[in-house]
């Protein structure tokens, strides 16, 4: 394909497409970041499971994956809550070792899920064979758009301002905030800590589960799917600044365009080098990423 | 200094030297191959776990990306021989300096992150290494290299008819980096990463050289891993990028010394005696009707470790250690 001024508007759109989602999936990753300084290594898997959910309610039910969306955040919701209360609450009070309990105690949940997933629903590809948007494309201004990535991008934007909202306006959001700017000073003020940091995991996962949903639409599935998007989404919440919400959003648009400039550039098969160079360039210029705090 | 810390530093050696002995009659009456072959694995990730524990344990500064170390020195030794048949032994010399070189040259930027910026920069770059590797062609692209069999002898390190030269060096490896770490530990560097790993400010305000420390931490534990991935290459003689650089690996190398105990020195070899055996094992015995249950018996293994034994499970076997695993 030539390089002309078309092909380059072109990717650079469906890069923002994609961006937008890269940010929805990263969103929940920086949020539990900065609720309680984690990182949740098992993110990745977390959306697998969100895209498998899709699908079988898909194949069983005959529910679209975009009516299925709310029912598996909902789904991720009520998961994202109880991995925090049976292994994230103890990892965080290890005596010894902090650090590498915590990436590793995620870890471990990591390789679990990707064995029970192979064991369960073996290591075949799925896809969601047809749904109301997939495969169909819309023509703005002579630029060809996928439906999924727009209608995606779409969701993004609209959970993104939702999230803002929901921090900003309502007392479950306010008492995050306050979590996350003294985790000790709220229990003075009789916040149970560990009700917040449950209900932060919840809605962490919940919207991991969202993206995942929108993904399953023209995405392959199958057990190993997370780990490429993991690291994708650990780049973004870190090139946007750990636990910073902001961060994500306009790291997965940075990240998006710069994967669709890299594609145009190089070899298909490198194009997330781009990605990690950009992300090895701004922590090396600014060493806690774009918008995180010192 | 403490009389009962030497003492006990040299029951450590001499421990390792009786069970370094007690490793080496073992394959005179096991001869069965398939366990051969375990016990081989065995020390290798012992060896390689033991590598990363310095850098990652002793000095503080966990490394995600350690296969790719391991896969410099595989492709190293591999690449040397088909190409211009430069014996192995050239090989895994050349890439343990490449890898220790190109540790420090990585680290010159990387060391100045940290947590977490630093955990994602050294995955990032070993994948941008896969990724390169995948379309290189003169080194095989993703398709790899085939290493051909061309004698069977020391000189060439290939061994057809036996696995016993192999299981010999993985022994040997498995002691070179087990005496490293012992003559570390008592080093000044080995006191200096202990301080970084605690609280690099503080260290700094002591008049540790931090950053120093950390580069030579990284050079020793690169140069072990890359030794290690030499050998492995010539073991399966048959490597691609996947096979030796992959992402597992390096959480291969990480999982011995988290089970056994993270900044120990005798965790990582415990951690690969029990976690190797025990994965070879669901392999094979569940293997192929039941995919994935390797995978979850190993990850239910680190999550309940991680939680319950945060300082792994060497501390269980002595009593000094319970203070130094911290």
């Amino acid at each position: 394909m030539p390089v002309t001024a078309e092909t380059i508007i072109q990717s650079l759109a469906s890069g923002l497409l994609m961006g937008l989602l890269y940010g929805l999936i990263a969103v929940g990753l920086a949020l539990i970041f900065g609720l309680m300084d984690v990182v949740n290594f098992a993110h990745g898997e977390f959306l697998m499971i969100a895209m498998y959910a899709t699908f079988f309610l898909f194949v069983f039910f005959a529910i679209d994956p975009l009516l299925a969306a709310p029912l598996v955040a909902a789904a991720l919701f009520v998961f994202g809550a109880v991995v925090y209360l049976l292994i994230v609450r103890f990892a965080v009070r290890a005596k010894a070792n902090a650090g590498m309990v915590q990436i590793f105690s995620t870890f471990g949940l990591a390789i679990v899920m990707r064995g029970l997933a192979q064991y369960f629903f073996t290591p075949d590809y799925r896809s969601v064979t047809h749904s109301w948007l997939g495969g169909k494309t819309v023509s703005v201004a002579g630029i060809f758009l996928p439906v999924p990535q727009l209608v995606g991008a779409l969701v993004a934007i609209a959970a993104f301002g939702a999230l803002y909202l929901f921090i900003n306006r309502t007392d479950f959001g306010r008492a995050l905030e306050a979590t996350r700017e003294d985790a000790g000073a709220v229990a003075l003020v009789g916040i149970d800590k560990n009700k917040v940091f449950a209900l932060g995991w919840g809605l962490g996962a919940a919207l991991v589960g969202l993206s995942g949903a929108v993904m399953a639409i023209f995405f392959y599935i199958y057990p190993d799917v997370g780990a490429s998007f993991a690291l994708i989404a650990y780049v973004t919440v870190a090139l946007g600044g750990f636990g910073s919400v902001f961060g994500a959003f306009a790291g997965g648009i940075i990240v998006g365009l710069v994967e669709a400039t890299t594609a145009l550039l190089l070899p298909p098969s490198l194009k997330a080098v781009g990605i990690y160079a950009v992300y090895l360039l701004v922590v090396f210029i600014r060493p806690r990423g774009l918008f995180g705090s010192m | 200094m403490d009389t009962s810390f030497a003492r006990s530093r040299r029951r450590d050696l001499i421990v390792a030297f009786c069970l370094a002995a007690i490793a080496a009659v073992v394959p005179l009456f096991v001869k069965d191959v398939y366990v051969q072959n375990i016990m081989v694995l065995t020390l290798m990730w012992g060896a390689l776990s033991q590598s990363w524990n310095i850098l990652s344990g002793y000095c503080g500064q966990i490394s995600l990306g350690h296969a790719m170390y391991f896969g410099i020195g595989a492709y190293t030794t591999a690449l040397l021989f088909t190409k211009f048949g430069v014996l192995p032994w050239f090989g895994m010399l050349g890439g343990g300096i490449i890898s220790a070189v190109l540790a420090m040259a990585l680290g010159y930027p990387c060391f100045r992150l940290r947590g977490h910026y630093f955990v994602i920069a050294t995955i990032v770059i070993a994948e941008i290494v896969l990724l390169l590797f995948h379309n290189w062609d003169w080194a095989g692209a993703a398709m790899g290299i085939d290493i051909p069999v061309r004698g069977d002898s020391w000189l060439k390190f290939q061994f057809t008819r036996s696995k016993l030269p192999y299981f010999y060096f993985a022994l040997a490896l498995a002691c070179v980096a087990w005496f490293v770490t012992w003559w570390l530990e008592d080093s000044k560097w080995g006191y200096w990463w202990r301080a970084v790993k605690d609280n690099p400010d503080a260290a700094e305000s002591l008049g540790v050289v931090v950053f120093n420390s950390k580069m030579g931490a990284a050079a020793v534990s690169a140069f072990l891993v890359a030794v290690g991935g030499s050998f492995y290459g010539q073991f399966v003689s048959y490597i691609d990028p996947e096979s030796v650089m992959g992402f597992q690996f390096s959480l291969l190398m990480a999982l011995p010394a988290v089970l056994g105990g993270i900044g120990t020195l005798w965790g990582p070899l415990l951690g690969a005696v029990i976690l190797i055996p025990l994965t070879e094992l669901t392999r094979s015995f569940i293997g192929g009707s039941g995919r994935g249950v390797d995978l979850i018996v190993y990850g239910g293994l680190i999550i309940a470790i991680s939680l319950a034994r945060p300082q792994g499970l060497v501390g269980l076997f002595s009593p000094r250690r319970k203070e130094a695993a911290r």
